[in-house]
């Protein structure tokens, strides 16, 4: 047997160099071992032939370095030999780091993941108190981490407690940071650390006024708050007293008779509840009065699903009105139509044609964005016919207001909605088309439409046709 | 009035503000306090300072500034009705507690909201100030989630986007109909528009390709909402919709359930009964099922009766159960999206097997040892050495895999 002494149990420099030299020695892992020692350090009980009397040196990727570096803050005595036993079959199995399922690759990862947790509940369960020295005020902590992971954890105090000075005292070590530099020294005694800070009763007093005793589930607690690390946390002390009060206040909450409701707060309330309602038999006399209405209106389920119902937009008598079919996710966000990519696209088409998008009533045939939920987008959805039929109520509403001279519509939803009955745009398209109230429709594709056409050529000339239709608008105004 | 002390301050806002379910510290920015003047670090990862007896974690000071609200919500214990006692911070005691907190390691920072006094407007005002001081006077760089409070003036919503890492606005109940009747001073409308206006901050925020200067900073940590379970009658089936809606279209990173909770002095227009804990927990299993398992809203509805999620086992397991035909499928060969599917399976089990299969065929014991219990995956899985044969389509198949029922709790102490 071979046996590797290091200088100390996190030792990773020392492990490095007595584990490199085992493998080029050609030493399997069952005649290697590595112990924490006195003595002078890289001492082997039997000396070892250099490097260059082995095998060629090697290089081993930095999955296992990194690993390594972690398993060996693992508090278990045979974390060295595992991880040369590792070394050792990285020679022969190159992809040896990838195969997860592996015991020793699996066994190792679970310890790097224990020394992980470690130092992840160290920085969440150290507690400083304040102290006063000549210096003014610093800040000592008592702590005993479940794996070696002061030195790994340090750095993140310095870098969240950067203007404090402060010291974190373990039985492993101690770590010192005085504005300046890092240092670590000797283990350390809980009674080297102050016994008590006058804010913790202020904690104390949040922990238990946070908790709610009507859902106990002290399992979920200790798994997430070992108990191992409970003597060490002030409001720990609190917890067989919560615990065991629970039951009664939760009982007394749910025996406690409901008090009286207010009278005159309850006659208020039925008030505003009433003004919000909306009524069928309500007719708005403005525009305004109009796109306030649209949110309480439930002759549809679409409100349901969208933000807000979006009205129109533009002067309060527009001699041109251009109906599209619905609010996209956009128009849904910020309340006004035609602001999203299609806006976009009708936008720089109007001013092509030359007419003032500022002269134009934009509005939609149904006021409710109808969409399907897909991750973390909203997928545009057809309206139906019930839905355009219930929401004309509105748009009708906007007609008799705006009073346009000529109405385009855009896409097949919006021409139901105007003409009142199916249309297929591609067949009625570009010719006027007379209607009930005296304005004049023209149908034409919406501007979505153009968005969607994959080739460049065909999107050209369906764009050229939509600004001929829309200057076809102006000889008609 | 009296001036009451501090400490039973502290105690009356942090009673009031327990009910909201929320307290991550998580997905915000990377910073630290080097090179500034105070204090603070966030590094990605959330963390927990300390478990309450009910599993909570707490990583936030979550309180409230102040626990008097003209507003009458029947659930909510600070309603404008309620007997409890009533207190009011100063913004100067937030600040300073927060801290103190802060350089004892106790949190990770401060999680504030109010009761409505006066306006919603002042209200807000008053959050804002604070997180202001905190940021501006103190250079705090941990974490910061304000409460928004709907109503308020755009350009306060704006400003609280500066300093906070969070807002959030709660929904409370999934039932538009139950708000209206429940919280009469409250619209849905008016919360989803200042969520609208929170996505299109965070959306602004994000730097673009061509962008020279970084637009200004807008809450990183985006936005979250919250539903109350149990006290307006919405099926489960209907509360996993409002969330994919409101996932879908204000880019929350969580909605956040809460157990319909007896609460002291409580109205006698709600139940008044044990939390539903399993339904809850029901619930996020569902909700994760669609963040991160490619599951429909519909598709886990399948497996609901009368559109309630099983309790006595998992909407994965259940939805499985429903859909023999999927199953058995093979880990060497299947889809990552189709071995998502499998029971017992989670996200990082699946993608180290998708990993490793590439070099090695898996084994029954290679699965067990990348996955948390082989139990419940044994009968969806075919591997290199084991079929499951009739066992996939065995009639008491939920029976066995199915835990005993869940033996009555013993008490710690």
């Amino acid at each position: 047997m071979r046996v590797a002494i290091l200088e100390g149990e996190t030792d990773f420099d020392g492990w490095r160099k007595a584990a490199r030299a085992f493998r080029q020695a050609g030493i399997r892992p069952e005649e290697a071992t590595f112990r924490v020692g006195e003595g002078e350090g890289g001492l082997f009980d039997q000396s070892l032939p250099d490097g260059a009397a082995g095998t060629a040196p090697f290089s081993v990727c930095r999955t296992f370095v990194e690993l390594a570096q972690e398993v060996i803050l693992h508090r278990s005595g045979d974390r060295f030999d595992l991880m040369y036993r590792l070394l050792w079959r990285l020679g022969e199995e190159a992809d040896l780091m990838r195969i997860v399922s592996d015991r020793d690759v699996a066994d190792a990862m679970e310890r790097a993941k224990n020394v992980s947790r470690a130092s992840h509940k160290m920085k969440a369960f150290v507690r400083f108190r304040q102290v006063h020295d000549d210096r003014g005020e610093a800040w000592v902590a008592w702590f005993e981490p479940s794996h070696r992971v002061l030195e790994k954890t340090a750095p993140f105090f310095q870098r969240r407690f950067t203007n404090m000075r402060w010291s974190i005292l373990t039985p492993d070590g101690s770590a010192f940071w005085d504005g300046e530099a890092l240092q670590f020294g000797a283990p350390a005694t809980r009674d080297m650390a102050p016994a008590e800070d006058e804010i913790e009763e202020f904690w104390k007093t949040y922990y238990a006024s946070t908790f709610n005793p009507a859902r106990l589930k002290t399992k979920t607690m200790q798994g997430e708050m070992p108990k191992r690390y409970w003597k060490n946390l002030p409001e720990a002390a609190l917890i067989p007293e919560l615990v065991a009060q629970s039951a009664v206040r939760t009982e007394t909450m749910v025996a406690a008779p409901a008090p009286e409701p207010n009278a005159r707060l309850a006659k208020t309330l039925s008030r505003i509840n009433r003004d919000a309602a909306f009524d069928e038999g309500f007719v708005p006399s403005n525009l305004e009065e109009l796109g306030q209405a649209v949110q309480a209106c439930r002759r549809c389920p679409l409100w349901r699903d969208a933000t807000q119902g979006v009205c129109g937009a533009g002067p309060k008598k527009a001699r041109l009105m251009i109906v599209g079919e619905q609010p996209g996710d956009q128009e849904d966000l910020a309340g006004r139509p035609f602001v999203g990519p299609a806006g976009k696209v009708l936008d720089a088409a109007l001013e092509e044609a030359r007419i003032d998008r500022d002269d134009v009533f934009v509005t939609n045939a149904v006021k409710h964005f109808k969409h399907e939920p897909r991750g973390k987008r909203r997928l545009h959805r057809t309206p139906a016919t019930s839905e355009v039929r219930a929401c004309r109520w509105w748009l009708d509403a906007e007609r008799r207001l705006v009073k346009p001279k000529v109405i385009v519509t855009l896409g097949g939803t919006a021409a139901l909605a105007v003409l009142g009955r199916p249309v297929a745009v591609t067949k009625e398209r570009g010719e006027p088309i007379g209607l009930a109230d005296g304005a004049r429709a023209l149908l034409t594709v919406h501007p979505s439409y153009l968005l969607r056409i994959p080739e460049e050529a065909a999107k050209a000339a369906e764009r050229e046709r939509f600004v001929a239709d829309l200057k076809r608008v102006r000889t008609l105004l | 009035m009296a001036q009451i002390d501090l400490r039973k301050k502290l105690s009356i806002l942090a009673d009031a503000a327990k009910y909201d379910a929320s307290c991550a510290s998580s997905g915000t920015s990377k910073r630290d306090s080097v090179g500034g003047k105070g204090v603070g670090s966030t590094e990605g990862m959330g963390i927990c300072h300390a478990y309450t007896p009910d599993g909570r974690c707490v990583s936030l000071l979550k309180i409230l500034l102040t626990n008097f609200c003209i507003y009458d919500c029947v659930y909510c214990i600070n309603r404008a009705s309620s007997n409890v006692p009533r207190a009011r911070f100063s913004v100067d005691e937030v600040v300073e507690l927060t801290l103190n907190f802060y350089k004892r390691n106790y949190i990770e920072g401060l999680f504030l909201s109010s009761g409505i006094i006066r306006s919603g407007d002042y209200t807000m005002e008053q959050l804002v100030l604070v997180a202001r001081k905190l940021r501006t006077e103190h250079d705090f760089r941990g974490y910061i989630h304000l409460k928004l409070i709907p109503e308020a003036d755009p350009r306060l919503v704006e400003e609280a986007g500066l300093y906070a890492d969070r807002l959030s606005a709660n929904i409370e109940l999934p039932r538009d109909e139950a708000l209206a009747r429940l919280a009469p001073q409250k619209s849905v409308a008016v919360i989803k528009k200042a969520m609208s206006q929170v996505r299109l901050g965070v959306e602004a925020a994000k730097p673009g390709k061509r962008d020279r200067v970084k637009p200004p900073k807008f809450a990183p940590a985006g936005q979250s909402t919250q539903l109350i379970i149990g006290a307006d009658g919405a099926p489960d089936t209907e509360i996993i919709d409002r969330s994919a809606s409101l996932y879908g279209g204000y880019g929350l990173r969580r909605v956040y359930y809460s157990a319909f909770s007896p609460i002291p002095d409580s109205s006698s227009a709600l139940p008044v009964s044990k939390p539903p804990l399993m339904r809850e927990h029901r619930l996020y299993q569902a909700d994760w099922l669609m963040r991160f398992y490619g599951f429909a809203p519909k598709e886990i509805g399948e497996a609901t009766t009368d559109g309630m999620l099983d309790l006595a086992i998992d909407p994965k397991l259940a939805w499985a159960l429903n859909r023999r035909e999927q199953f058995p499928v093979d880990v060497n060969t299947a889809s990552r999206e189709m071995l998502l599917r499998v029971p017992g399976l989670g996200v990082k089990s699946v993608d180290r097997m998708v990993s490793v299969r590439r070099y090695r065929t898996l084994r029954l014991e290679d699965v067990a040892r990348l996955c948390r219990g082989i139990d419940k995956v044994r009968p969806f899985i075919v591997t290199l050495d084991w079929t499951p044969g009739g066992l996939t389509d065995a009639v008491d198949l939920g029976a066995r895999i199915a835990p005993d029922p869940a033996p009555v709790q013993l008490s710690l102490f």
